[in-house]
């Protein structure tokens, strides 16, 4: 499989990327770890005539956690998440996503970027992202603007950037410091998108869920922020029919297509396990 | 569509050749400079047949544009035994332990096996496990490649307490 003709850039700068992108309008794509789109090329399913590879760009790869925000550069890998220490104590719901996408290999090169801003609904760090209610930095050639990861997605590979758009970072508020966190995901195996995913975060105070958000992965054409449920667990002591109820919420937005991974009825149904468990999990690990 | 100038470390040599920009990585190794140990299986990322290291990380050489490794220093399984010849605790592992049937696999595997005990290099069955996750083998059911693994940590460790 050989993907079409294009010719190749190497930016320095984030300026000179957003003008090549700019003067290429439509017919360039920015390339990251390339994991996505290159497959895609080789079907021919993308064919752009400008490739634009970011790797030199060291502006896109640094992670800051500072006072009440975490700010990570769109071409980290998903194993320098993995790797972060200061993500890990600050942020733990990102390491325990990054080790289960994909695989040694793929996280090595794939980035938090491509990852979000490619619209994939299979791809797992658009909710944790939309868990975390993170805000994407998009740059274009009329400057910079911010979007919540939450009014982001649109539809599958629809997203609110603009062709002429890069997305440079994300920024996550940190979470409380007691906060516990789950990210449970079914597959078929290593490497494979989720049957069904699903992200808790939550906060306990004296036996009670002070505050929680919900977000699930791969069971409609978007990522989707389930607000719904999370209102079911605020204000309870979380038992078990209170988890009943969120999972009721939550099975209620999904809209999972009948593919390879099982029809649409099971996904749902997993979708619901997931969180049951997810809230389980982040539920013990509060405080 | 011109050609563009390609310059790399393979194997501990300087390389330099004029190519497509869309030329994969593993079409590189293996059609402009021979090095046909890495293998093109599925050639959708999967499979992990194509393995090569670049920079000191496992990557998969079907899913990289040659340019993308430009001034990479870029490793093969050709370049995983000594310079002397003589086979890499890796490479003398699987042979010992049978890791390898009909050997479709086994340059991805063992140059993956080889970084993740640089990575870790006492791992657990487990770790093992999943740190070769990225690599598919459909013959061995993977239990021989584990105790090859386990083996050549084993190994390594001796040498290195030797040393």
């Amino acid at each position: 499989m050989i993907p079409g003709s294009f010719d190749y850039h190497r930016p320095r700068s984030l300026d000179e990327a957003v003008a090549l992108l700019s003067d290429h309008s439509g017919d360039a794509f920015i390339l990251a770890g390339g994991h996505s789109l290159i497959p895609m090329m080789k079907l021919r399913m993308a064919a752009p005539e400008h490739l634009i590879d970011i790797q030199d760009i060291s502006e896109l790869t640094d992670i800051t956690v500072s006072g009440d925000r975490i700010t990570i550069g769109a071409a980290v890998t998903q194993s320098r998440l993995i790797d972060s220490e200061d993500l890990a104590s600050a942020c733990p719901i990102l390491r325990e996503a990054s080790l289960q996408i994909a695989d040694p290999q793929i996280r090595n090169v794939g980035t938090i970027g491509g990852n979000v801003a490619n619209g994939d609904p299979g791809n797992d760090m658009p909710a944790i992202m939309q868990l975390l209610d993170a805000e994407y930095e998009l740059r274009g050639s009329d400057g910079v603007r911010h979007i919540k990861a939450r009014d982001f997605y649109e539809g599958a590979y629809f997203t609110a950037r603009d062709e002429g758009e890069i997305l440079t970072s994300v920024s996550i508020p940190v979470p409380a410091d007691d906060h516990g966190y789950s990210y449970q995901k079914q597959k078929r195996k290593i490497g494979d998108y989720a049957t069904a995913a699903a992200g808790v975060v939550l906060t306990v105070t004296d036996g009670n869920c002070t505050s929680a958000s919900i977000a699930l992965t791969n069971v409609a054409d978007t990522p989707l922020w389930a607000e719904d449920a999370a209102n079911a667990l605020i204000g309870t002591d979380l038992g078990p029919a209170h988890i009943a109820a969120a999972v009721d919420a939550a099975r209620a937005i999904t809209d999972p297509a009948t593919d390879g991974r099982g029809p649409a009825e099971y996904r749902t149904h997993v979708a619901g396990i997931m969180v049951q468990r997810a809230i389980e999990t982040a539920h013990e690990r509060a405080g | 569509m011109s050609k563009t100038h390609v310059k790399m470390t393979v194997n501990g040599n300087a390389v330099e050749a004029l190519a497509e920009p869309r030329t994969l990585l593993i079409h590189f190794l293996r059609e402009e400079l021979n090095l046909t140990g890495p293998h093109i299986g599925c050639e959708t990322s999967h499979c992990g047949a194509c393995t090569v290291d670049i920079n000191g990380n496992s990557v998969k050489s079907c899913t990289v544009f040659v340019g993308q490794a430009q001034d990479a220093d870029v490793t093969t399984i050709e370049g995983v035994a000594h310079a002397d010849g003589s086979l890499h605790a890796v490479q003398e592992a699987f042979r010992q332990h049978h890791g390898l049937q009909c050997g479709f696999c086994t340059p991805g595997m063992i140059t993956r096996a080889w970084r993740l005990l640089q990575e870790n290099p006492n791992p657990t069955e487990e770790e093992i496990r999943y740190g070769i996750s990225g690599n598919l083998c459909r013959c061995t059911g993977y239990q021989n490649i584990v105790k090859a693994i386990q083996a050549a940590a084993e190994e390594l460790a001796v040498k290195e307490a030797a040393e």
